[in-house]
């Protein structure tokens, strides 16, 4: 699973829905592979007004990823900056979570990475 | 036509096989009604000519990807972009992993056209581990077909499910959520249907198969009635067609933006 993805994934349990710690899941454990992808300047400038730059950030830090900037670059700023827009790529789109857990921090349950592929289903007791 | 994904390393006793209803996907999202509706809304605005930040559509239940493989591999063909991000939800592990392998065939196979943004498959029920209202774009080809009931199995002692046992009987649950419906072949339909508005951005839409015994005028009249009734509905692909009644439709649902 691509690092993009944890920037749409929350946690499953319904009552985290509305608690603002349960997002974005924290990786614990994880590891990483890195695929080589060419480098589309469009798709990421496109995308910053998408993105939750907060959790983005916090996703970067906890992966091991050099600190983002505060707040996002403007699209011209971003346009102009190369080396940024390496790793904005770099982070985003060729980094894949192939194994460990996404932890919530609301009710502290932590989801499986296994071959790459999340699991969200919940136990019984937490559905 | 485009050239259909693919399917040939999945393992079809454990995984649904792509048939009509797969097919019909494929005929409807590339149409000319579908991909000018999908571009006139996540292309380039017709009043700025500026592109609109990327859709994410993401397929629930994919079974062998074959449908998100297609939309991610021709993403420029249906989009008018390569700029698209594509995702995946399947409750069967073994669907995760197929449905991740033939989106990476399907896009070496078209590199002019494909989007290189496929998040990943997670398991997961339906919409519940995407962040509210994020999904541009939501395909939804469910367990259709009525029965007595839904599928269900043991869970383990200790409260995990045993998704790793490979038994005859562990297929045949993983088969049967793949097309049993429950009443009217609509019990999870209607949930998924009942969940769009959280699910769904303010530019999102929704394709979603109907078989002609989920009652489908009910079912648009219901959609109708969402959340404050501002959704819209239309038949957008059909067939198999007998005495005047569509076998399978595909609908889509979206809102005025």
């Amino acid at each position: 699973m691509k690092v993009l993805s944890l920037n749409f994934l929350t946690c499953a349990v319904k009552t985290c829905k509305t608690q603002s710690t349960s997002y974005p899941l924290h990786p614990k454990d994880a590891e990483l592979v890195q695929d080589d992808i060419e480098l589309n300047q469009d798709f990421l400038i496109n995308l910053l007004p998408r993105i939750d730059w907060t959790a983005l950030s916090t996703t970067a830090t906890e992966l091991g990823f050099p600190a983002l900037p505060p707040t996002p670059p403007t699209s011209e700023e971003l346009r102009a900056d190369a080396k940024t827009l390496r790793d904005l790529h770099s982070l985003l789109l060729e980094t894949q979570m192939v194994e460990g857990k996404l932890v919530c921090a609301s009710c502290g349950h932590e989801y499986a990475v296994r071959e790459g592929i999340a699991n969200f289903l919940l136990p019984s007791h937490l559905v | 036509m485009l050239p259909t994904p693919d399917t040939s390393h999945v393992a079809y006793e454990r995984v649904y096989e792509p048939a009509e209803d797969s097919f019909l996907f494929l005929d409807t999202l590339s149409s000319p009604s579908e991909t000018s509706f999908l571009q006139a809304r996540f292309h380039v605005s017709p009043s700025t000519h500026t592109a609109p930040p990327e859709p994410l559509v993401v397929e629930i239940g994919p079974g062998s990807g074959v449908v998100i493989a297609f939309v991610t591999a021709h993403a420029s063909t249906l989009f008018g972009t390569r700029n698209v991000i594509t995702g995946a939800v399947d409750m069967n592990a073994h669907a995760c992993a197929a449905t991740a392998e033939t989106v990476r065939r399907a896009v070496s196979s078209n590199p002019a056209t494909a989007s290189t943004a496929f998040l990943g498959a997670v398991q997961g029920d339906l919409g519940a581990p995407l962040r509210d209202r994020s999904v541009d774009v939501l395909v939804f080809n469910p367990p259709y077909v009525p029965t007595p009931e839904l599928p269900s199995r043991e869970e383990r002692q200790d409260g995990e499910r045993n998704d790793t046992r490979e038994s005859f009987e562990e297929d045949s649950y993983l088969l049967a959520l793949s097309y049993a419906g429950g009443r009217d072949g609509m019990e999870t339909t209607d949930r998924l249907l009942d969940s769009l508005p959280h699910v769904l951005s303010d530019r999102g839409c929704a394709y979603v198969l109907l078989c002609a015994q989920n009652k489908p005028d009910q079912v648009k009249e219901r959609v109708r009635r969402l959340g404050g009734g501002e959704w819209k509905v239309d038949t957008v692909g059909s067939s198999g067609k007998q005495a005047g009644w569509e076998k399978l439709q595909i609908i889509r649902i979206w809102r005025d933006i």
